[in-house]
């Protein structure tokens, strides 16, 4: 039995100053404002929002702060931002400008002691261990970098582990194989890294409808689910798929819009 | 009508901006300052927070803020403790060994259990939307906290570890469940207030529990 309710993300991915959407985290293809994007899931009933800026990490500096602050003006749920950040510094301009959390993949995988210096400044629940998995083998996944660019050779549940050891709060973990397909969640990947950590994990990459979402949380044991696609398209809202979840008796956040 | 005044203490800890800003969305005039005579003269004061205990009795010793804080509360001013800010109200805390708090609504902080009523265990931080749960013995009727009008299967955001007894089960006047296990969400002495839960994060519903405050 599951404790807790399972949240509903929404999912931005951020190219300079544009929302964005592509396939195993590539074609990129232009969508529009991510503010204006953000507001309406705000108002669909989103639990949580997550940006991340997908060529930041290539580039250096972003415009993430200043997209974050002006979000934040109407949205009243937790923000978690991520891409490009190497230090202290770049987590601390992200949260004066609104950020509720941070999610680091590339410079964490660099330098894996930043986990723990971002948790001990600011606690474990601020700090959000992105990580990008992608299949080699049955039960075998890499973690890759870079939105999906780089390999390391690093195995992705030793990896989920480490984070965990070194004080990470929530993973967020996407399959880059599933990302953008719409066909389902990795179950396997999923299952393979909540069995082997105590924190919770964010499913990320393949929803296609509520069926996928059943069974990220009931096979896969995820705590919560990042989607994209689905609602950028405006194939689904947050609202009919908190509805069809309710009724497929997942525990979900009741929220009339 | 005049707007409803608002001071949030700036003592370096916590998301301020957001705590603001839902204020603000409220209609509320809103100072956030560290400035001691400032907080001596608000009419409302919000005291946010995240991170670990031990850390924010620090900052709030280090700008001669604990005696300031018993003064205000002293003379009536409606203190609402959020998140951290509501567990520095209690006696002490034994987060990381026992550390004195503010001292202004008796109670200890304590861990929260990682095993559930049925064994399972628990994931700690608890982060994620939990339904307020009534308290049976609270001394301030429902329609009086900040919970007026706010139904119990409301959902709010919590994400902490650690959690705020009161001593008295008069001061308890809601909490939530955790794996079956009670963890206090809102406490209530009087004018000393304390949410475990972040309002400012917990969309329509936690915006109207700024508004409550405000109307206190």
């Amino acid at each position: 039995m599951k404790h807790k309710k399972v949240r509903l993300i929404a999912r931005l991915d951020i190219k300079g100053p544009n929302l964005i959407k592509g396939i195993h985290l590539e074609g990129l293809r232009v969508l529009g404002d991510p503010q204006e994007y953000a507001s309406k899931y705000y108002f669909q009933g989103a639990d949580e929002l997550i940006y991340i800026d997908i060529v930041a990490s290539l580039y250096g500096r972003s415009k993430l702060p200043e997209i974050v602050s002006r979000t934040v003006e109407h949205i009243f749920v937790p923000l978690t931002v991520g891409g490009g950040i190497r230090n202290i510094d770049d987590v601390k301009e992200l949260l004066r400008a609104g950020a509720d959390k941070v999610a680091i993949n590339t410079a964490a995988v660099q330098r894996p002691e930043l986990i723990s210096e971002v948790s001990r400044r600011f606690g474990s629940q601020c700090i959000v261990l992105s990580i990008e998995a992608k299949k080699q083998s049955d039960n075998l996944w890499e973690v890759y970098t870079d939105s999906g660019r780089e390999k390391t050779g690093i195995d992705v549940v030793d990896w989920a582990k480490e984070g965990v050891a070194r004080g990470a709060g929530e993973i967020l973990l996407t399959s880059i194989d599933a990302e953008g397909t719409r066909k389902g969640f990795d179950i396997e990947l999923i299952k393979n890294v909540t069995q082997a950590v105590n924190i919770p994990v964010i499913a990320s990459g393949g929803m296609g409808c509520v069926e996928h979402l059943r069974a990220a949380v009931q096979k896969g044991g995820a705590d919560a689910i990042a989607m994209a696609d689905i609602l950028h398209y405006d194939r689904s809202t947050i609202s009919l798929i908190r509805e069809e979840a309710n009724q497929a008796e997942i525990d979900v956040r009741r929220y009339e819009p | 009508m005049s707007r409803n005044k608002v001071t949030v203490i700036d003592y370096g800890v916590g998301n301020l901006l957001s705590v603001r800003r839902g204020l603000e969305y409220n209609d509320a005039s809103v100072i956030v300052t560290g400035d001691p005579e400032k907080i001596l003269q608000a009419d409302r004061l919000v005291l946010p927070g995240v991170g670990a205990f031990a850390d924010g009795m620090q900052e709030l010793e280090k700008r001669q803020f604990i005696s300031l804080l018993s003064e205000v509360a002293e003379k009536g001013t409606p203190l609402l403790g959020i998140c951290l800010g509501m567990q520095l109200l209690l006696d002490r805390s034994e987060e990381f060994g026992v550390t004195d708090g503010l001292g202004l609504i008796p109670g200890t902080v304590t861990a929260i259990s990682s095993e559930a009523k049925d064994g399972q265990k628990l994931k700690i931080p608890h982060i994620g939307w939990s339904n307020l749960v009534k308290s049976e013995n609270a001394g301030v009727k429902w329609e009086e906290t900040l919970l007026n009008e706010i139904t119990e299967d409301s959902a709010l955001y919590f994400v902490h570890s650690f959690m705020a007894q009161p001593k008295h089960s008069k001061h308890l006047i809601a909490g939530c469940l955790y794996g079956g296990n009670f963890i206090p969400a809102v406490i209530q002495s009087e004018n000393i207030i304390g949410c475990q839960f972040h309002p400012e994060k917990s969309g329509r519903v936690g915006l109207q529990i700024l508004r409550n405050f405000l109307l206190l």
